[in-house]
């Protein structure tokens, strides 16, 4: 097969592309957003209807783009583009071929096949059940089966990713160890592994069962393994998003990871002190122990949320000592000052550290208490949560480094540079904001997956306080905002893609800007040189964020009624 | 960098900088404050769940609340019993598409045995505006003892999605001097 062995030689890092792992990041990245931009504009449709001013969907229909919503985004989206990274991450990275570019394009086709079946089931109507489809609530059997699809398509993908993996240390392809952002990538196909088992457990007796050749799935036992798969593919997105966040601070700085050792370390927590039951879903559930779930919740320690923190640290602190080596030392804070804000490569990534940390993280941390789920499991606290995560999080990193990937991957050069600069501002704060509103609206009670705040058709009346209904319209601004924000997204891609201008063989990008990035800056290691005030100073903002949130809401569960 | 091999070859010999070794103890050490606080809680604080549940059919649940109402029915609020069971005893909770059943009536500072169960889809207990939130199944008798604290009228939402209904599934709870 001499066409999946071509490469081709990048003007810009010096690595050898392979032709074939080039065209599969292309298309899984093209089909990414084409289901981000479905999905984005059901959660636009949804976010209208939770706007009490407007809203827009009848009930029906409001279930139904939910549902469609949270697949297209959560799963589809999300998954095909780390699909693109993990070749990115093992092919390109390594100077390598990619293992059976053939099996990558059979799992492609299969992600899309069962995309679309998901998809058209739940258009069709019988089907709203949400993406969580907890039983005993029952989907048409094309809504699971196109699900099992896609999760077969990735489990490929992944296999291609370790075959890489093997081929390059046989081939020889790189010295030493691998990259950092390899290994972080490889963290996630693993965690995907163990993520679409759990998945195929739950999901096909499931499928037979709406099929009707199984009669009984208990609901207890679906929802505990459910978010086994559930859980740990947001442990794949964590994984894969900060690989992102230090592959963007190496082209855009030059960054060098501080240490190593730490960083990896950090990664290997993810994959040793993953959630197997994902006891955080369960907290309020019948039947489970409370040291069960303290254990589950936490394994004593909290070791994978400690590998988020590491990070959290290295991250900006890799970028603060590459930017001191340059001569931005004045002050703590000269190097973030001066780092290139215009750099939608950058400022998105940059943004999407800030918020999955103090957002996402810290709320997500606080939510996964025992006691304090009480006050917060089922409301719009929880999509809140993962707004902060998800969007804020992984979402903007994948758009920030899709504008090295224009013209690294596609070769074009990034039409719309105005409107790219803005883009992460805009999709960021959006998002930030449809986060922080839902939160504020679930800590007054208003419950997620709703249709009516006002229970105008209920039998008994119930009203929710004001400022929950305020919270809601500030929601719908804010996600006007995001979907702005994603559309400028998916313009400037698409536009870039098809019609920016072809780049010559051995042109290299004007823009984003990537430095020359062979100059490794940072010493890691050196103990005695490593100077990062501006990063000790951020990271102790954010402990002291997080230590605060978290006794209030100790003190807010302190105020409920009494129960044991 | 981190898109490239490790210059160093034996990366994990190079010693770790003191601000880093800092930052993952201090982590460690509130991961570990954390872990504690929920064990603390259930010594120290007044919200802790007991866990107590039973696995029950919804005939049988819905025999035990329907003998309860017939006990301690006080008045009717349109299609709705209210009931007002003892200090103390065993309360029933019904949840069904698309209503809570019945409406309960308690007494301040008292406490109660609630059993919560599903007699369909799951549901979601949701007192509001005091924002406790549990979980309802199907097939599951969950006992969680309460303490009203203070007097009122509380709704009860449905905050698990359990079809087209679900947005009207809305029950009460008087709490009474
Ligand atoms: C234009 C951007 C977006 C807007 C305006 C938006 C808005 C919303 C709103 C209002 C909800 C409903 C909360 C509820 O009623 O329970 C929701 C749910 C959700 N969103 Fe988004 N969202 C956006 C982007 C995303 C993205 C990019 C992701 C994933 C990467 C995502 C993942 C989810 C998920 C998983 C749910 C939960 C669905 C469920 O409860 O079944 N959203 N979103
Ligand atoms: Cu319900
Ligand atoms: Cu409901």
């Amino acid at each position: 097969m001499a066409s999946s062995a071509a490469f081709r030689i990048c003007p810009t890092t010096g690595l050898k592309v392979n032709l074939a792992a080039e065209k599969l990041i292309k298309a899984n990245a093209v089909a990414a957003i084409v289901f981000l931009a479905i999905g984005g504009l059901f959660g636009l449709l949804v976010a209208l209807t939770r706007w009490p001013a407007v809203h827009f969907l009848p009930a029906d229909w409001f279930y139904l783009a939910l549902t469609a919503h949270g697949l297209d985004v959560l799963i589809v989206w999300i998954i095909f583009f780390e699909m693109a990274v993990l070749y990115f991450a093992s092919s390109v990275l390594l100077n390598c071929r990619l293992a059976g570019p053939r099996w990558a394009w059979a799992g492609f086709v299969l992600m899309l096949v069962g995309a679309v079946t998901t998809n058209v089931a739940v258009l069709q109507g019988q089907s709203s059940v949400m993406f969580t489809s907890y039983v005993p609530m029952m989907a048409q059997p094309p809504f699971y089966l196109g699900i099992i699809l896609f999760a077969v398509g990735a489990l490929i993908g992944c296999f291609v990713f370790f075959g890489t993996l093997v081929v390059a240390k046989q081939e020889k392809t790189y010295e030493g160890s691998i990259p950092l952002v390899t290994f972080g990538a490889m963290t996630a196909a693993i965690i995907a592994v163990f993520t679409i088992a759990s998945g195929a457990i739950i999901l096909i007796p499931t499928l037979l069962w709406s099929l009707g050749l199984v009669s009984y799935i208990d609901p207890l036992l679906y929802k505990t393994i459910w978010w086994g798969m559930g859980h740990s593919s947001q442990q794949i997105n964590v994984s894969a998003h900060v690989a992102v966040w230090y592959a963007i601070a190496a082209m855009v700085f030059g960054a060098k990871p501080l240490s190593e050792k730490v960083s990896r370390m950090a990664f290997l927590m993810y994959i040793l002190f993953l959630q197997i039951a994902s006891a955080h879903h369960m907290l309020v559930e019948p039947g489970f122990s409370s040291e069960w779930k303290i254990f589950n919740t936490s394994y004593a320690m909290y070791l994978a949320v400690l590998g988020s923190m590491v990070h959290g640290m290295t991250v900006p602190g890799s970028i603060e000592a590459a930017q001191r080596s340059r001569g931005l030392t004045k002050g703590l804070f000269e190097w973030l000052r001066k780092a290139p804000w215009s750099n939608p490569a950058f400022s998105g990534m940059f943004m999407s550290l800030v918020f999955f940390g103090f957002i996402g993280g810290i709320s997500g941390v606080v939510m996964g208490t025992e006691q304090i789920n009480l006050i917060m499991h089922n409301t719009l606290y929880v999509p809140g949560h993962f707004h902060g995560t998800v969007v804020a999080g992984t979402t903007l990193a994948f758009m920030a480094i899709t504008y090295l990937l224009v013209p690294l991957i596609f070769r074009r050069e990034l039409k719309f540079r105005k409107l790219a600069q803005w883009q992460p501002y805009v999709f960021g704060v959006g998002a930030a904001g449809i986060s922080l509103f839902m939160m504020g609206a679930g800590t007054l009670g208003v419950s997620r997956r709703h249709w009516d705040m006002t229970f105008a058709d209920a039998q008994l009346p119930f009203d929710y306080p004001s400022a929950a209904f305020l919270m809601m319209g500030l929601n719908g601004i804010a996600a006007v905002l995001a979907t702005l924000g994603g559309i400028m997204f998916v313009v400037i891609v698409v536009g870039s893609v098809f019609f920016g201008r072809k780049l010559g063989e051995n042109e290299k990008p004007s823009y984003p800007e990537v430095p020359p990035s062979a100059v490794a800056v940072a010493h890691y290691g050196s103990s005695q040189s490593l100077r990062i005030p501006g990063t000790a100073m951020l990271v102790g903002v954010f402990f002291i964020a997080f230590v605060l949130y978290y006794f209030v809401n100790w003190k807010y569960l302190s105020e409920v009624w009494p129960l044991s | 960098m981190a898109i490239t091999p490790p210059s160093e070859r034996v990366w994990w010999k190079e010693p770790i900088a003191k601000v880093e070794l800092v930052w993952i103890l201090i982590a460690f050490v509130w991961g570990l404050i954390m872990f504690f606080m929920m064990i603390y809680w259930h010594g120290a604080g007044e919200q802790n769940l007991s866990n107590e549940a039973y696995k029950i059919t919804p005939v049988r649940f819905s025999q035990r609340a329907q003998a309860m109402i017939d006990q301690y029915t006080v008045r009717q609020e349109g299609i709705y019993p209210v009931v007002h069971p003892p200090p103390g005893s065993d309360v029933y909770l019904i949840a069904r598409l698309w209503q809570w059943w019945p409406i309960l009536e308690l007494e301040k500072d008292q406490t109660y045995r609630l059993h919560l169960s599903s007699m369909d889809w799951q549901h979601g207990f949701s007192l509001q505006p005091v924002n406790i939130n549990v979980q309802v199944h199907p097939g599951y008798d969950m006992v969680v003892t309460i303490k009203p604290d203070q007097a009122g009228e509380y709704g009860v939402v449905c905050n698990e999605f359990c079809g087209i209904g679900h947005h009207n599934m809305v029950g009460k709870i008087y709490v009474v001097e």
